[in-house]
């Protein structure tokens, strides 16, 4: 589904961010990338949500090479994810649900199945009674949580969070996990950034990265015993 | 298709709420737009009543018709109901030599032309033409010409071609106006989009990464453009309106003072029409490059 192949990424005026980065993430997967501050975690899910270009190598998402796409498709590419960022990017000036229903403004969904669709997501995250509220007004954890609704209320198929626990206590950061672990089950591609190994499940997969270097590939438990099935 | 539509509405409603929220600098733009349009407005109309009063002046130019000095009566006759009969005449006026020469001795003040044994002068005919148009003037000018006992036909148009020079020089005066205040114009509300783009920069960047089209993030900016070039236009309506009516109670007093039904008259229809649309198209145009310049900078 995800594809690495030799991936580098530069940006102007510095080193390597990413040095030859190879690696395979499976559709359902539920995969945590994690290493110090600066080893490139980010840099890595933004060329995986083609925010980002890779420098050399080549990003292959559903069998799409990024690289190659023209600046028009891009767009379209990048509706397939559900993104949760690290500084939320919620619009202050907009209360919750017009916060969720930006992505599916994007893809032209409107009216009640619009409705239906945005308190179906804050419902799942417990928000569904902030609906009128000011993200201003909401918590750290609120807040969070109101971006990943805004992440899943387009149905994507792969979820990317940039360090979603990050400035959370431990009790607002098991309950997103649980949130995670929930959309996991449903089929949706989970691809998380952390520093916070505590929080990571054995059966996960892990891409552990070391200044720019993959350093280790720990693959998913699902995926580890398909391979024992069919030898 | 309905997609595509829901996607224009949303944006409509968008932008029309946003515009209401600040309605003070929505209401200051239009008036903004609406002077800058009027000026070559005005101007526009001033030439056009000059010329509607070009057209209406009829007694002006005049043909002169000098006839051969050999020409018989029956000739002449012939010629007067020629005249008559011609579409194109509105009136003539037949002096014949013997009433020219009088007219000459008396006002001349010359005593030796008296002692002319014979009148030097010829018969003649002054045409009123219909119309004011030089061309048909000047074609029955040379229709006359050939007529036969015709010795010259002189037109004295030069006063009407000075005055359809000097409004050819205004109508192009107008059309310089109005591109340097259009280009003035795309600078204003560039520069307002422009502002509005640095006021939802974050909007629009969230909007990229999560997968809006650079037309899906244009689109609003768009319309906000056309709203504002809609807006100035009529606003530029109702001051060329207000204008016209201040105009018209005061020429109307000179007009009845000179017994004349002058009256100052505003746009036409199709003028107006085609006022409000430029506007809303240089509010579209402004808007895009705008927009475009911002995306750009944006880049990715």
């Amino acid at each position: 589904m995800i594809v690495f192949d030799q991936v580098s990424k530069r940006y102007p005026g510095s080193q390597e961010v990413l040095r030859n980065v190879s690696f395979e993430i499976q559709s359902g997967d539920m995969v945590f990338v994690i290493g110090h501050s600066g080893a490139g975690k980010s840099t890595l899910l933004k060329l995986i949500a083609a925010t980002e270009r890779p420098t050399s190598g080549t990003v292959l998402i559903g069998n799409q090479n990024v690289s190659k796409l023209r600046p028009a498709a891009i767009p379209y590419l990048r509706r397939k994810f559900g993104l949760v960022f690290q500084d939320h990017k919620l619009l202050y000036d907009r209360n919750c649900y017009e916060n969720v229903a930006l992505p599916l403004y994007i893809n032209g969904i409107t009216g009640s199945e619009a409705g239906k669709r945005i308190r179906a997501a804050l419902d799942k995250v417990g928000l569904l009674g902030k609906e009128k509220a000011l993200p201003i007004t909401l918590s750290g954890g609120e807040q969070q949580r109101l971006a990943i609704a805004r992440a899943v209320v387009s149905r994507p198929s792969i979820l990317i969070a940039d360090e979603p626990t990050g400035n959370l206590d431990e009790g607002y950061a098991s309950e997103i996990m649980g949130l995670f672990h929930a959309f996991q089950q449903v089929g949706v591609t989970i691809i998380i950034a952390t520093h916070d190994i505590s929080s990571i499940d054995s059966q996960a997969a892990v891409l552990q990265l070391n200044q720019g270097q993959l350093e280790d590939w720990r693959r998913s438990a699902r995926q580890a015993s398909a391979e024992t099935v069919q030898p | 298709m309905r997609q595509w539509l829901s996607l224009h509405a949303q944006a409509m409603r968008h932008v029309i709420a946003r515009l209401r929220k600040n309605m003070l600098a929505t209401f200051m733009m239009w008036c903004v737009m609406g002077i800058t349009l009027s000026l070559p407005g005005v101007l526009y109309i001033a030439i056009d009543n000059l010329n509607r009063v070009a057209g209406s002046v009829q007694s002006e130019p005049q043909i002169s018709l000098f006839l051969k000095l050999d020409i018989q009566p029956d000739a002449i006759a012939d010629i007067k109901k020629r005249l008559s009969d011609h579409a194109e005449v509105a009136g003539y006026r037949f002096v014949s030599k013997q009433d020219a020469w009088e007219e000459l001795k008396k006002n001349s003040g010359l005593g030796s032309i008296s002692d002319l044994e014979q009148n030097p002068l010829p018969d003649a005919f002054f045409i009123q033409p219909k119309g004011s148009n030089p061309e048909a003037i000047e074609g029955l000018q040379h229709e006359l010409q050939q007529w036969p006992g015709v010795e010259l036909a002189q037109l004295d148009a030069t006063w009407i071609k000075r005055l359809y020079a000097v409004l050819e020089l205004g109508r192009k005066a107008v059309l310089i106006l109005a591109v340097l205040l259009g280009f003035a114009l795309l600078a204003i509300i560039g520069n307002t989009i422009r502002l509005q783009v640095v006021t939802q920069l974050d909007e629009i960047e969230v909007s990229k990464l999560i997968g809006a089209t650079d037309n899906f993030i244009r689109r609003p900016f768009l319309y906000a453009g056309t709203f504002y070039g809609l807006g100035g236009g009529l606003a530029a309506l109702v001051f060329l309106l207000g204008i016209t009516l201040l105009f018209n109670s005061s020429t109307a007093e000179i007009a009845r003072l000179y017994s004349s039904d002058f009256n100052l008259h505003f746009l036409d229809f199709f003028s107006s029409l085609s006022l409000i649309f430029i506007a809303a198209l240089l509010g579209w145009i402004g808007s895009y490059t705008a927009v475009n310049r911002s995306l750009r900078r944006l880049g990715k």
